[in-house]
This record gives C-alpha cells, sequence and structure tokens, in this order.
C-alpha cells in the first residue's frame, strides 16, 4: 500500500457557532489528481485552508506525509499596490533561486518573458502562470490548487490544466484541486470529491456524475459534462483543444 | 568625535533611521501603520513604569509596547475590529502613562520631550542603546526577510511553504516594540510612525523589488535625519519634528516626480 500525501480523518471545522466542515475523511496518493467539486459555502476553501494547516479542527485531525513538499496555487493572490514585486523575485519566494532557473520555470509555463515585470502589471493568465511556476519550481509532492482558473477563458483554462496534468505525469506529483469548471473535472481527474459540508459522494468523475446527491446539487446541466468526458475519452487523451464548441451551461456550476 | 552634541545626534537619527525604515516597509505593505501609532502612543505609558520603578526607559517601553501586541494578538477577533480593539488600548495606556507621571513625586519630567523627542540631549549611552536596538532590528529583519515577505504576500502560501505566518507576525511586533523604544529620545512617541511609514512610501514609485524598496528607504531615512537636524539647527525649530518635515518634503518630490514620468 502507498502512504497517502495528506490525510484527513474525521476533519470537523467550526466559524465561531457555525460548523463548516463535518467530519470529512479524504486522502491524496501520489500521482493522482483528485478534485473537489461542491457548491459556494460548502466549505472547500476551509477544507484546503485546513490541510495546509491553517485552520485549527474541531474534530479530526490532518496528517501530512513526513517532509511533504507542497505547492500551493491560491484561489486569489492580492497585491499591496505599495508591495513592489517582480515575476523574477516572485519565484525566489521564499528561496532565491538563481536566474537562469527562473528564467527556465517561466518558459517551461509558457510565458517565458515576463521574469522582469511587476506581478501587478500582469494578465490574468500571465498571473495564474507565474503563480503555477511558483509552485512547481521545487518539484511538489503535493499540488494544492484553489479554483486556480478563475478569471480564465475557457482556452485558457484548459490550456492551464493541460499544464497540470503534463506536470503530473512528468513528476509523478499527487495533485488536489478545487474546480468549478466541470468540463475539466470530468475529463481531467482520477477521483472526484463532492463536498456539501460534508462528502456527500465520491469516486470516478463517471461515478460521482451519476450519483443522486451529486444531480441534486449541479442540476441536470453535468449531464452535459459527463457526455463531453465520454466524447473526449472516444477521442483519447491526446487533443490539444476543444475542437467542438460545446454550448451547455457552464453555469451549472455555480 | 562623540563630544560634539551635533555628531551625537546625527549619529541618534541616522541610527534609528536605518532600523526603522526597512521595518517601515512591512508595516506598509500589511497596512500596520495604525498598529505602529498604537504600540508608539502606548509607550507613554512604557516612560511613567519606568519612571516610577527607576528602570531604564528603554526597558519600560519596551515591555509596554510587547505586552499591548500580545493582548491584542489574544483579543482580536471576539468581536471587536482590529482598530477598534487598538484604539482602546493605544488611548487608555497614552491616558494612564500621562495621568501616571504626574503621582511621581520628586520626579519633575518634561512631558515634551517622550511626545516629540529631544535628541539633543542624547548622551553616549542612549547613543549605545539606539545604535545597539537598530542593529538587533535589522538583523532580525535579514534573518526573517524571505518569511516574512511570503506571509505578507498571503498566509497561505507561506503555510504551504512551511512558514508559520503568526511566529513571523511576532517578530514584526518584536522588532516594532524595539523601534519604538529605540526613537522615542530621537522624535518622540508622537511622530514615530511617520519616521517608520513616510520613508518608505517615498520610494515606492521607483523600486522594483522589495529589497530595493528597503535599501532605499533606508537611505531617504537617513538622509532624512541628517538634513533635519541641520536644518533644525539653523532655523532654531524642534529636531524631531523638523526630522519629519524632511520626509515630508521629500515624499511630496517623489510623489510630483512619480507622476510626471508617468505621464510623460
Amino acid at each position: 500500500m502507498t502512504q497517502s500525501l495528506v490525510t484527513a480523518r474525521n476533519l470537523s471545522v467550526r466559524h465561531g457557532e457555525t460548523t463548516v466542515l463535518h467530519h470529512v475523511n479524504l486522502h491524496v496518493d501520489p500521482g493522482e489528481i483528485v478534485t473537489i467539486v461542491g457548491p459556494n459555502g460548502s466549505g472547500k476553501s476551509t477544507l484546503i485552508a485546513a490541510l495546509l494547516g491553517g485552520v485549527r479542527p474541531a474534530t479530526g485531525g490532518v496528517e501530512r506525509a513526513r517532509g511533504l513538499r507542497i505547492g500551493y496555487v491560491p484561489q486569489r493572490l492580492v497585491l499591496d499596490p505599495t508591495l513592489p514585486m517582480t515575476v523574477e523575485r516572485f519565484l525566489g519566494l521564499p528561496r532565491r533561486i538563481p536566474a537562469a532557473r527562473a528564467r527556465e520555470a517561466l518558459e517551461r509555463a509558457g510565458v517565458p518573458d515576463i521574469g522582469g515585470r511587476q506581478m501587478a502589471a500582469l494578465s490574468g493568465g500571465q498571473f495564474q502562470r507565474a503563480l503555477l511556476a511558483r509552485a512547481i519550481l521545487e518539484e511538489p509532492q503535493l499540488l494544492i490548487l484553489d479554483e486556480a482558473t478563475a478569471g480564465l477563458d475557457q482556452p485558457g483554462s484548459a490550456a492551464f490544466y493541460r499544464r497540470i496534468e503534463e506536470v503530473r505525469r512528468e513528476t509523478g506529483c499527487g495533485v488536489l484541486m478545487i474546480s468549478h469548471d466541470l468540463h475539466v473535472v470530468m475529463s481531467a481527474s482520477d477521483r472526484v470529491i463532492c463536498l456539501n459540508g460534508h462528502v456527500c459522494c465520491e469516486g470516478t468523475p463517471e461515478v460521482v456524475a451519476a450519483a443522486p446527491d451529486y444531480r441534486r446539487l449541479f442540476g441536470a446541466g453535468t449531464r452535459g459534462a459527463l457526455a463531453l468526458y465520454r466524447h473526449h475519452h472516444d477521442h483519447g487523451h491526446d487533443h490539444p483543444h476543444h475542437h467542438h464548441h460545446h454550448d451547455h451551461p457552464q453555469d451549472a456550476a455555480e | 568625535m562623540l563630544d560634539d552634541f551635533m555628531t551625537r545626534a546625527a549619529l541618534a537619527g541616522i541610527g534609528t533611521g536605518l532600523a526603522a525604515a526597512p521595518l517601515g516597509c512591512f508595516v506598509v505593505w500589511r497596512r500596520m501603520a495604525y498598529f505602529g501609532d498604537a504600540t508608539a502612543h502606548a509607550a507613554i505609558l512604557g516612560v511613567a513604569l519606568s519612571l516610577a520603578l527607576s528602570l531604564p526607559v528603554f526597558v519600560g517601553t519596551l515591555v509596554v509596547a510587547l505586552t499591548m501586541a500580545t493582548i491584542v494578538a489574544v483579543i482580536s477577533g471576539r468581536g471587536y475590529a482590529m482598530d477598534t480593539l487598538l484604539g482602546v488600548m493605544a488611548h487608555s495606556a497614552l491616558a494612564f502613562g500621562l495621568v501616571g507621571v504626574t503621582f511621581l513625586d520628586g520626579v519633575r519630567i518634561d512631558l515634551m520631550a517622550y511626545l516629540f523627542g529631544d535628541i539633543l540631549s542624547v548622551s553616549r549611552a542612549d547613543l549605545g542603546v539606539v545604535w545597539g536596538g537598530a542593529l538587533l532590528v535589522l538583523a532580525l529583519i535579514g534573518w526573517r526577510w524571505s518569511a516574512l515577505l511570503t506571509s505578507t504576500l498571503n498566509p497561505d502560501l507561506a503555510r504551504a511553504a512551511g512558514i508559520d505566518p503568526k511566529r513571523e507576525q511576532l517578530v514584526l511586533t518584536l522588532a516594532l516594540a524595539v523601534v519604538v523604544a529605540v526613537a522615542i529620545k530621537v522624535v518622540g512617541v508622537l511622530l514615530i510612525t511617520a519616521l517608520l511609514i513616510i520613508p518608505a512610501a517615498t520610494v515606492r514609485p521607483f523600486a522594483a523589488t522589495p529589497e530595493r524598496m528597503g535599501v532605499m528607504a533606508a537611505l531617504v531615512a537617513m538622509v532624512s535625519a541628517w538634513a533635519g537636524l541641520h536644518a533644525s539647527y539653523a532655523l532654531d525649530t524642534p529636531t524631531g519634528p523638523t526630522i519629519v518635515c524632511v520626509t515630508a518634503l521629500l515624499f511630496s518630490l517623489s510623489t510630483v516626480a512619480s507622476s510626471l514620468r508617468r505621464s510623460a
């Protein structure tokens, strides 16, 4: 049996009087992509914070593999306008890296020329790529992405997730992500965990998409996503892009 | 050389600026200006306690500043906003300090010296305290620099990298208390925050990285201390406020220069 990278056991978290997470069990193994889906306020971000050690559990706890290297891409990173920060300097936080390594990391992230630019001057897509470049710089064993593609258009987020799959293939790291983009969730995850304060269902994308709890939360629109998932699988995984424009409502996830 | 009061004053001002300005960058980045103000105001209670217990002023102010910061950290998040808590703590400490000193028999102290500083009366021993404190703060910030920056950027980002943001907050609080204790002699409690914030704000438009901003802010603070001292000598004005006036003028120049550059 492989040892899990991170494990939550019977994890409950309270914010004041309200219990945000009820007895959550979860684990991420090396090399697998696990996605958490759930409506707003379902405790997704709280769960991530608890896994990172920023929230004190009311019950249960979080166990990390010894010496675990985590790469983290936050949902939003707001830079105070008074803080000057070039992309190159950002990549070297908290550990300084040689300029050549920074350049190489940016090249791999598909944004080779932004090293000298201010973080605040980047477009949304460039900013997310810079965040990802930093997160994978130290070859993490676990990559945690909290709605990392919020604010990207669909081709942008598709490219972003393709990059995540490449990283997983190259380094064998485990990936835990929160996503609202059900296309991506269904096509790129090994396991999906549907969260609504508690884990209401989990399993392979097909299992979760068929689960009544999931249907109740996300409605019928998600069947389109599943159809797309199957469709993609028929064509194999090599397709770099969405060739067909599927016009079904993405806001099913909102 | 140290026999000349102007030389001692210049060295005290430069030492204070050297430590205050890089710390001030973090105060600006983390929006802790009010926290700095509160720590400085509370220091007056520390002055009163030091005089009552015959302790060095440095020790009393340091203890009170740290105590206040700890209490605020413990009771924050229990229904009051941070600025409310700080306001309550700071002004209570200031008021109790002002009232407290009137009960001290036999000690005639010039409170104005603590409110506005008295840089011209800096002794050799004071100079030792100023530079000792300044080097301590610089060493502390230099040692924790990257961890401080990362947790300033985003606490979860820091946690993912194995950094405890709470500990870094504590480092800053400690550094701030030391700077207040050092600067009280130089500019007085009412103007300490100016020495923290204005140099950092002055150089912001011209700095591309956090490191450059820290170094440039320290330079601006040291030049201001030196120029302010000489201006106050020439114009016969109070020295602490004159130093702050110089930083304020530099800030205005920097603002004009950066807006000209942007429109050019």
